[in-house]
């Protein structure tokens, strides 16, 4: 079994919290006790099959030896052993329970859309999206909210998942004590581009991370200025917001710092020269379905664009 | 030869000229006749299982190496939501109710079920309805939001097209022939058992449907509201799980578990009332610890309205609730857990022949061990919030359906084929199929569990690279076209032994229920004598079947003055009556032609038109009421 280590894996199995770590351990102990009891059922199944029995008739009454296998082997047994997995269980609840999320000290609203994430710091008035930094050894609590459909918030190495669900005030809490990347998706099925709504958290230490939070408050100022032109002549500040112009949507991920940021389409294509002239001139073939429609620039337009947009840091 | 053999000779002659249906096209359309229905069933639902399975191929080719692109997300979703569909609502359910239908009677010593014309017409609504829902792929307008369909993806805002309306209308539909088949079976097993079959020596198969007919008359309704609050949302503007409107989308998934879960066991207790059936005829002894055997089905079936929260542990509910329903979950692997022992203490304490519809069995039970397992962790409440909606947990419930029921289903072809058509079927193409099927189904599903751990969520359409689940994806796939080419083999073995095998006799097996104390396949009245019963394990009773022979000469319970069967009491199964049971009727096969008409004039919103149909719905009924047989 490969447990991928840190870097931006997004398995269960390498936990890196608190709850994650709760999680990975209740996971070790099922294991270990499903694989024991695998083992004897297994076992008498192949010696009942396979024993030779010689030409003795099989016994037609049930001996008490058999009730006994079947009472203590199908009812008593597994009674002891399920009630010390729900003691053991009501042990983790605490851990990864959403109420854990009052204690947070920071709090982020994360947006599920369809297909992105909308992350919002309420406090600083920043918004980004798909990219959600935390600052290490900080409780933060997340609101985990929805534009539309149902989303589920899911970062495997920091704590299980939660629903986006509309109506509903849901929370959890995300602290790690490890700077690192995290991938994270979206867990409830949501439409067309489920499988590509990625994310990814960034833990920073806490100087690092208000460091970015206070670029990230900053609005954008200039930039070249014919592929601004281009941007706002193309209509594509009718969906996105770069703060600081005249682009203020609300229906697509927030510009004013996308520069800076990792990964374009939610996870979907790293943030180069090259992916983001692909984006551009066909959406709809890099992530079938999502919502951006290509909007038949030219070659120059569209380098003039990505000058712009790189230069959002 | 005696004057009393000569009786008994005109006795059965009179019953074939009694029980007798014409060949030809009329009959085909209006036989009501258990074993034809039965048939029927079969052939149909592994014909959606056929479908069901391309669609899986289709997909698993999909996901055999990220980034592919042989569909994109619109097909796939319709893809994955019409496998779930069609192997739940499609395939298992009608695929043992096909068993139910053809064995129930024969097992319990009946010449048909309790309601012959109410089982024809749930066969035909059955096929209307499979037909209206697969019609959507002409249109491309196949269901894809996944066979729970969670509100608001499904609501007209997020799927305008009319996807989710033959997910609604075709489910409704379906389950109009769900429930009249529940209905039939829970009387057909209260109250046509053979005189002398008390309640406590009924086949365990009996059991296992009783439950699950009892399991579905309460749980379909949830569905059936649901189905129809979403269509008033959609079409007429309601706002059932609207929360702008003061609604709520969890209604939904409330509705839809408290089915759905019950759903499970309604899919798995015939199953496993199959495997009861198996297990003693090749252990050479009956099942060990009959009763508990018995009281475990049942009290499944009970418990298994009491888990539904368990598929809503991350939507945020309050703890304690949780709690309740995780504490419910675990409790419902106690009565599995005596059924896998006392299926293992009967074959320990018997002498196993390992033919190949015991080596389903003996999968079933090593690969259910898997999927018990695997569903105890769903109980545990924070693991369940990490894994569900991943990889992890469409291995487990294929690990349970797939291992739980087509498993069975698949040792049940095997055991009946010999019943059902009076030959069998070639033992060693068997053996071979078993272990391309069971190979293949390992590993198919076995590495889901990794890749679900590895965090990889379900209903995807695609991956990226470099998140470590490339192998493990891909090594499902090789499983699914293993498993594929398993069961290829078994049906090449079916359609060989169908006029190439060599002939099977009464009782191929010397199996101990009653369907193997009459000729394969059975005449038209299954029994030429009501059957003798005096234990749970009739055709192992020598002296019983020569009080049968007895009795035909004698012409005592030959019923053969009419097209009749015994009524008995509930618990004792004492005669208390002689019904008179209707022949064939052209009103099944009329009515479920009227309601396909009715659903598909709603489908396409001419409102109008569906209320002028319905008058043929009533006119159908009427026709039907009309030709009431006289009880005697």
């Amino acid at each position: 079994m490969v447990l991928a280590g840190c870097g931006s894996s997004q398995s269960t199995l390498a936990p890196h919290s608190g709850p994650a770590h709760d999680i990975d351990t209740l996971w070790w102990v099922m294991l270990v006790g499903s694989t024991i009891v695998f083992g004897v059922v297994t076992t008498l199944v192949l010696v009942g099959a396979l024993r030779r029995r010689g030409e003795r008739p099989p016994v037609q009454t049930d001996t008490p030896l058999a009730r006994r296998l079947v009472l203590w082997g199908g009812a008593l047994v597994p009674l002891v052993v399920l009630v010390a997995l729900f003691a053991f269980v009501l042990r983790t609840l605490p851990s990864t329970s959403s109420a854990q999320a009052s204690k947070g000290r920071l709090t982020i609203r994360v947006i599920g859309h369809q297909w992105f994430w909308e992350i919002r710091y309420p406090g600083a008035g920043v918004v980004t999206a798909n990219e959600l930094h935390i600052p290490i050894g900080v409780p933060v609590r997340i609101e985990a909210r929805t534009a539309d459909v149902i989303h589920s918030f899911w970062v495997p190495a920091l704590n299980r998942k939660i629903d986006m669900i509309p109506g509903k005030d849901n929370e959890i809490l995300l602290e790690t004590d490890r700077a690192g990347t995290y991938r994270g998706q979206c867990a409830e099925f949501c439409g067309l581009e489920h499988a590509l709504m990625a994310f990814f958290v960034v833990a920073q230490p806490p100087d690092r991370f208000r460091a970015w939070l206070t670029h990230e408050q900053l609005a954008a100022s200039g930039g070249p200025k014919q592929g601004r032109e281009v941007f706002m002549s193309s209509g594509c500040g009718g969906c996105h917001t770069i703060r600081g112009t005249g682009a203020i949507g609300r229906y697509a991920p927030d510009l004013t710092h996308v520069g800076s940021r990792s990964t374009l389409a939610a996870g979907t294509i790293p943030n180069t020269r090259a992916e983001l002239r692909r984006w551009i001139r066909d959406p709809q073939h890099v992530k079938p379905g999502n919502k951006m429609p290509a909007l038949g620039l030219t070659d120059e337009q569209i380098d003039a664009l990505i000058d712009y947009l790189e230069s959002l840091k | 030869m005696a004057a009393t053999d000569i009786a008994a000779a005109e006795r059965v002659e009179r019953l074939e000229r009694l029980w007798a249906e014409p060949h030809g096209l009329w009959t085909f359309l209006t036989t009501v006749d258990h074993k034809k229905i039965g048939k029927r069933y079969l052939v149909t639902a592994f014909a959606f299982f056929v479908l069901a399975g391309a669609e899986a191929l289709t997909m698993r080719t999909q996901l055999a190496q990220p980034g592919e692109r042989l569909v994109g997300p619109k097909e796939f979703n319709q893809l994955f939501s019409m496998h779930g569909i069609t192997m739940i609502f499609l395939f298992v359910t009608p695929m043992l109710s096909g068993f139910g239908n053809y064995f129930v009677p024969l097992m319990i010593g009946a010449r048909d079920m309790a309601f012959p014309r109410m089982n024809a017409l749930s066969y035909w609504i059955f096929l209307g309805a499979g037909f209206f829902m697969y019609s959507s792929f002409l249109f491309q307008l196949a269901p894809n939001d996944g066979w729970f369909n969670y509100v608001p993806l499904s609501d007209s805002v997020f799927t305008p097209e009319r996807n989710i309306d033959f997910y609604n209308l075709g489910l409704l539909f379906l389950t109009i022939s769900t429930t009249a088949g529940a209905v039939n079976f829970i009387v057909t097993i209260l109250r046509m058992r053979a005189p002398g079959m008390s309640i406590n020596r009924m086949p365990l198969f009996c059991w296992a449907l009783l439950a699950t007919s009892l399991s579905v008359i309460f749980a379909l309704p949830a569905l059936s509201a649901a189905n129809i609050m979403l269509e008033l949302q959609r079409k007429f503007g309601f706002h059932f799980f609207d929360v702008k409107k003061g609604g709520d989308p969890l209604l939904w998934q409330h509705l839809f578990w408290i089915f759905g879960h019950p759903d499970v066991y309604i899919i798995f207790l015939p199953a496993i009332g199959i495997v009861s059936t198996i297990i003693p005829t090749f252990s050479r002894r009956p099942v060990v610890a009959y009763t508990w055997v018995a009281l475990a089905t049942m009290s499944t079936g009970f418990i298994g309205f009491g888990v539904w929260v368990h598929h809503m542990f991350a939507t945020g509910l309050p703890q304690v609730t949780m709690i309740f329903y995780s504490a419910a979950s675990m409790l419902i692997t106690i009565p599995s857990g005596v059924q896998v022992f006392a299926w293992t203490a009967t074959v320990l304490t018997g002498r196993p022949v390992l033919r190949t519809p015991m080596l389903y069995v003996l999968g079933f039970i090593v690969v259910f061990v898997v999927g018990g397992v695997t569903g105890v962790m769903f109980a545990a409440i924070p693991f369940d919030q990490q894994v569900t909606d991943s990889y992890f947990v469409v291995a487990h419930f294929h690990y349970v359906l797939f291992g739980g029921a087509v498993f069975p289903i698949f040792a049940a072809i095997h055991y009946w084929f010999p019943k059902i058509t009076g030959r069998m079927m070639s033992e060693r193409l068997g053996v071979v199929g078993f272990w391309i099927f069971f190979v293949g189904f390992n590993l198919t599903f076995f590495p889901m569990h990794i890749s679900g751990l590895l965090g990889m969520p379900r209903r995807v359409w695609t991956y990226e690279h470099g998140l470590g689940w490339d192998v493990y994806n891909l090594l499902s796939t090789i499983g699914a076209f293993t498993l594929a080419l398993g069961i290829l083999l078994v049906v090449v073995n079916v359609l060989l032994s169908l006029s190439g095998g060599p002939l099977a006799g009464p009782d191929p097996w010397g199996a101990n229920t009653l369907e193997w104390a009459t000729t394969s396949p059975p005449p038209d009245y299954n029994f030429p004598v009501v059957p003798t019963v005096r234990s749970a394990n009739p055709n192992w009773d020598p002296a019983d079947r020569l009080e049968d022979e007895r009795r035909l000469r004698e012409g005592s319970y030959v019923l053969d003055d009419g097209h009749e069967t015994p009524a008995t009491t509930v618990l004792d199964a004492d005669v208390d009556r002689v019904l008179a049971m209707p022949s064939e009727s052209p009103w099944p096969f009329a009515l479920a032609l009227a309601l396909t008409i009715f659903f598909t004039l709603f489908l396409v919103a001419h409102f109008v038109f569906a209320a002028i149909s319905s008058v043929l719905i009533f006119a159908a009924l009427l026709g039907w009421h009309a030709t009431e047989p006289q009880q005697s």
